[in-house]
C-alpha cells in the first residue's frame, strides 16, 4: 500500500497510485428517468472495472444527468468516474453540481469539452461553453487544493477530486497533442483517458512524445479500447467520429467475419489483443474500455484480458 | 380559380399552376415578349434574319442593349410585372462576349431571376437566355419561334392585364439610356465609351 | 461590416397582410455592401411584392426608397416624407437600422424583411465569413490575430479539442461547407511568427459580462458629447 498522500481518496486513485494497472469502463445513463437501467448496468460491471465513467449529455443527446447516475451506480456497488463537459453549463451550475457530487460521495471527475451541440437531438440549444475544459480543471483544482471557488470567494468546507481529464493522440494538430495534455497536467489533471485507439503504432508515437516530456510520471494515462461490435460500426467511426483513426486493417478484420456474432466476437478478441499490447507501452498506467452500449461485453473482454480479479484496496 | 378549359394539343397536366390568368387561355392568347438582344451578336442576327426574310413571331420585342451585361434583375422583374409573358436574354458565345464576360454575368442573372420566380409560384421556364454569334440569324429566328411556342403552352403570365399593357414601354423607360434605339447599324459601329474629359471639381455626393 | 440575408420570400409577403399599401426600405450601407438590402435590392423585393399582390388580384400599393444609412437619424429625415405616406414599412437594413427607423418612426409599423446574421468578412466577393462577436473583450493579440471566440465553435480559449481533424473542426457548416479549425490556423501563425509560447500559457475564463451577455451595451465618449 502507498504512502503517497491521496488527494480524493477514490478507489481508482488508490489503485493508480499504488502502480497497479487500472481498469475503468463507461456507462451510458439512459435517454429516460428510468434509474433501473443504469442499476443493471452497474450490476454487470460491479467487480470488474475499478470504476466506470457514466456520461454527460453524451454527444449533445439528452439523458439522465452524470451526477444522478453516478450516484446510482455508486449505490450498487461501482464507483463512478462522474463526466462533465462545458457545453451544456456555466461555470456556476459546474461548482453547484461538483458540490453535490461529493456530498453524494463521487470522487471522480472528468472534465470534458464535450462534442457540438450540433451534433446532437437539441441543436437549436445553445452551447454554454462558458469555460473550456482546460479552465474547468484548473477551476476544480482550485476548489479542492484552494478551497477557492472561481470567483475567489472561500469553501468552507474540503472538496475532495480525482480530477480527469480526455486526450486525443490523433487529433489536430498532430504535433502539438502531447503539449497540450502538458498543458492540462499543468492545470491540474491526475488521469487521462485517450481516445479510442485502433492505430497502435500512432499511440506508441505520441506515447514517445509523452514521455519526452516527462508527463507520464505526473499523470495517470489509461489507453482507451473501444471493443468492436461490427463492420459497420467501426467504419461509421472511422468516417464519421472525428479525430478517430482506424486502420484498414482493423476494419477488413472485422469485415472477414460472418455479420452478427463472429464479428461481435472478433470484436471482443481484437479489443482483448489491444488491451494486452497497450499494457507493455511504458507508461501506460491502465486502460479505460469503452463498450458503448455493449457493457455485458466488459466483464469478458477484462477477464480474457488477464486483467481478474481486480484489487480490493482499502 | 376560373375553370381553365385544355386547348387543343395540351393536357390537363399542361395547364399553368400559376393561379387564374386575367386572360384565359382559350380565347387565343398571344404571348407579349420582351427580348434582350446585345449589340454585337444577337441584335445583329436577328438583323440578319429579317434581311435572309426568315420569319419570327410578331410577339417578340426587341430591347437592343449594348450588351447583355448591362441587363439587371430589376428590368426582367420589371417586365413581367408589366405583363409581359416571356423575357429573354440573347447575347454572344460564351467566351466571345465584345466586352468579354457581360454575356456571363447575364445568364447569372437570369438565373437568378429564375429563382425569384420560383418564389412567386410562376413557372421559372418564361425567363432564359440563349447565345449566339452575329452570323447566327436562322438560329435567331428559331429561338424566338421556340421560346413563344414555349411561352404559348405557358399560358399567360398570371399578372398580365386585359388590354392596354405595354411592358416593353415600361422596361425602356425603367432602362433609361442603356437601352439603345434600334437602329439597322451592325456590329461594325463600336459602342465601347470613349473617356470623358474630366469634369470640374465639384462637392461630393 | 454587419451582414444580412433576406428572410424568405413568404415571410416577407406574409407581412404585409391586412395592408394596402408598403414601403420597402433599403439601406446603402452594410446591407447594400453585402447585396441583400440596398435600394437595388430594395427594388427588386417591391417588385416581387408587387407581382405577387397582382397574382392574388390583391390591390396593394408598393414603393421603394434608400436611405444612405437607417441607423443615424439624420439620415432618416431625409426619407421621413416618404415613409409618412405609409402604414407599413418593410425595412431591409440591419437590425440597428430597422429599430431606429421603428423609434423614429413610431408607432408606424417597421417589420425586418432581412435577418441580420453577423459581423462578416468578404473573404471573396460574394462570400461572408463571421470574424467577429463583438464580446467586448479582445484577445486576438494573444492568438495571432484570429479570434477563438467566434472562430473556434465552442469557443475555446487554451488550444484546439479533440475533434479536429485535417484542419477543420468537427462542426460542419450550415451548408454542409468545412469549417477550418481556428486553433490550427492559430498555432500555424503562431508557429510561423516564432510565437508558439503563446500556445502553451493558460488563458482564464473569458469575462463574458463585458459582452453582450452582461446585458445590452452603452458607449459614450464624454470628451466629444456637445458641451
Amino acid at each position: 500500500m502507498s504512502t503517497t498522500l491521496l488527494k480524493a481518496g477514490s478507489n481508482l486513485e488508490r489503485i493508480l497510485s499504488d502502480g497497479r494497472f487500472g481498469v475503468t469502463g463507461e456507462c451510458g445513463p439512459p435517454k429516460n428517468a428510468d434509474g433501473g437501467v443504469i442499476e443493471e448496468k452497474a450490476k454487470i460491471l460491479k467487480g470488474y472495472v475499478d470504476a466506470v465513467n457514466v456520461t454527460d449529455n453524451q454527444t449533445a443527446v439528452v439523458r439522465t444527468c452524470s451526477l444522478v447516475a453516478s450516484h446510482i451506480a455508486q449505490l450498487n456497488g461501482v464507483e463512478a468516474v462522474m463526466q462533465m463537459t462545458c457545453r451544456d453549463r456555466n461555470r456556476l451550475a459546474m461548482q453547484a453540481d461538483i458540490l453535490g457530487a461529493v456530498a453524494l460521495g463521487v470522487r471522480n471527475i472528468l472534465c470534458l469539452t464535450g462534442d457540438h451541440i450540433s451534433f446532437g437531438n437539441h441543436p437549436k440549444a445553445k452551447g454554454v461553453h462558458d469555460l473550456d475544459s482546460m479552465a474547468l480543471i484548473r477551476m476544480f483544482k482550485a476548489m479542492r487544493d484552494e478551497r477557492r471557488f472561481e470567483c475567489g470567494e472561500e469553501i468552507d468546507s474540503a472538496v475532495p477530486l480525482y480530477i480527469g481529464c480526455a486526450e486525443n493522440p490523433f487529433g489536430d494538430p498532430l504535433e502539438f497533442r502531447a503539449l497540450r495534455l502538458k498543458k492540462k497536467v499543468e492545470a491540474g489533471a491526475d488521469f487521462v483517458q485517450t481516445q479510442s485507439i485502433f492505430n497502435i503504432p500512432r499511440f506508441k508515437a505520441w506515447m514517445e512524445e509523452v514521455r519526452a516530456l516527462g508527463l507520464h510520471q505526473e499523470v495517470k494515462i489509461l489507453a482507451g479500447v473501444t471493443p468492436i461490435k461490427s463492420a459497420g460500426m467501426v467504419t461509421y467511426m472511422g468516417r464519421s467520429v472525428p479525430g478517430m483513426d482506424v486502420p484498414q486493417e482493423i476494419i477488413d478484420r472485422i469485415a472477414a467475419k460472418e455479420k452478427g456474432e463472429p464479428q461481435r466476437e472478433e470484436g471482443k478478441r481484437l479489443a482483448v489483443e489491444m488491451i494486452k499490447e497497450l499494457a507493455e507501452v511504458e507508461g501506460v498506467a491502465g486502460v479505460h474500455v469503452m463498450a458503448i452500449e455493449w457493457e455485458s461485453a466488459i466483464p469478458e473482454i477484462v477477464e480474457t484480458a488477464g486483467l481478474m480479479p481486480r484489487p480490493a484496496v482499502t | 380559380m376560373s375553370d381553365d378549359a385544355p386547348r387543343a394539343g395540351s393536357t390537363v397536366a399542361d395547364l399553368p399552376a400559376e393561379g387564374a390568368p386575367a386572360v384565359p387561355a382559350n380565347e387565343g392568347f398571344e404571348p407579349e415578349i420582351i427580348v434582350f438582344a446585345c449589340h454585337y451578336c444577337a441584335y445583329a442576327a436577328a438583323d440578319l434574319a429579317g434581311s435572309m426574310r426568315l420569319q419570327y413571331p410578331p410577339n417578340i420585342r426587341m430591347i437592343k442593349l449594348p450588351c447583355t451585361g448591362k441587363l439587371e434583375v430589376i428590368h426582367v422583374l420589371k417586365a413581367l410585372e408589366a405583363g409581359a409573358d416571356g423575357v429573354y436574354a440573347a447575347g454572344c458565345l460564351e467566351g466571345q462576349c465584345h466586352y468579354l464576360e457581360g454575356n456571363l454575368w447575364a445568364r447569372k442573372r437570369v438565373n437568378h431571376v429564375k429563382t425569384l420566380l420560383e418564389e412567386l409560384g410562376m413557372d421559372p421556364e418564361r425567363v432564359d437566355m440563349f447565345n449566339m454569334s452575329s452570323a447566327m440569324g436562322p438560329e435567331f429566328a428559331q429561338r424566338a419561334r421556340d421560346f413563344t411556342e414555349r411561352i404559348r403552352q405557358l399560358g399567360p403570365n398570371p399578372v398580365r392585364p386585359r388590354d392596354g399593357f405595354e411592358p416593353a414601354e415600361v422596361v425602356r423607360a425603367r432602362m433609361g439610356d442603356i437601352a439603345l434605339p434600334e437602329t439597322d447599324a451592325g456590329a461594325d459601329e463600336d459602342l465601347t465609351p470613349t473617356v470623358a474629359p474630366a469634369a470640374e471639381e465639384g462637392p461630393e455626393r | 461590416m454587419i451582414t444580412a440575408d433576406r428572410k424568405p420570400f413568404e415571410d416577407i409577403y406574409s407581412m404585409t397582410e391586412g395592408y394596402d399599401s408598403v414601403l420597402v426600405a433599403g439601406c446603402d450601407t452594410c446591407v447594400a455592401i453585402c447585396l441583400s438590402g440596398g435600394e437595388k435590392e430594395a427594388e427588386i423585393l417591391a417588385s416581387e411584392i408587387s407581382i405577387k399582390a397582382k397574382q392574388e388580384g390583391r390591390e396593394l400599393t408598393v414603393e421603394h426608397t434608400a436611405a444612405i444609412r437607417q441607423c443615424e437619424w439624420e439620415y432618416l429625415d431625409t426619407i421621413a416624407d416618404t415613409v409618412g405616406g405609409f402604414p407599413l414599412v418593410l425595412s431591409m437594413a440591419c437590425g440597428i437600422g430597422i429599430q431606429s427607423m421603428a423609434e423614429k418612426f413610431a408607432p408606424k409599423v417597421v417589420m425586418p424583411a432581412v435577418d441580420t446574421n453577423m459581423l462578416g468578412m468578404p473573404q471573396e466577393h460574394a462570400v461572408w465569413l463571421e470574424r467577429c462577436i463583438a464580446c467586448g473583450d479582445c484577445m486576438i493579440g494573444l492568438t495571432a490575430g484570429i479570434c477563438p471566440v467566434v472562430r473556434c465553435s465552442k469557443s475555446l480559449m487554451n488550444g484546439p479539442c479533440g475533434g479536429a481533424h485535417d484542419g477543420l473542426c468537427e462542426v460542419v457548416g450550415r451548408n454542409g461547407e468545412p469549417i477550418e479549425c481556428a486553433w490550427v490556423l492559430i498555432w500555424e501563425r503562431l508557429k510561423a511568427q516564432g510565437r508558439e509560447e503563446l500556445m502553451f500559457q493558460y488563458r482564464p475564463p473569458k469575462d463574458w459580462s463585458k459582452s453582450s451577455s452582461g446585458g445590452p451595451r452603452k458607449m459614450v465618449r464624454e470628451d466629444a458629447r456637445p458641451v
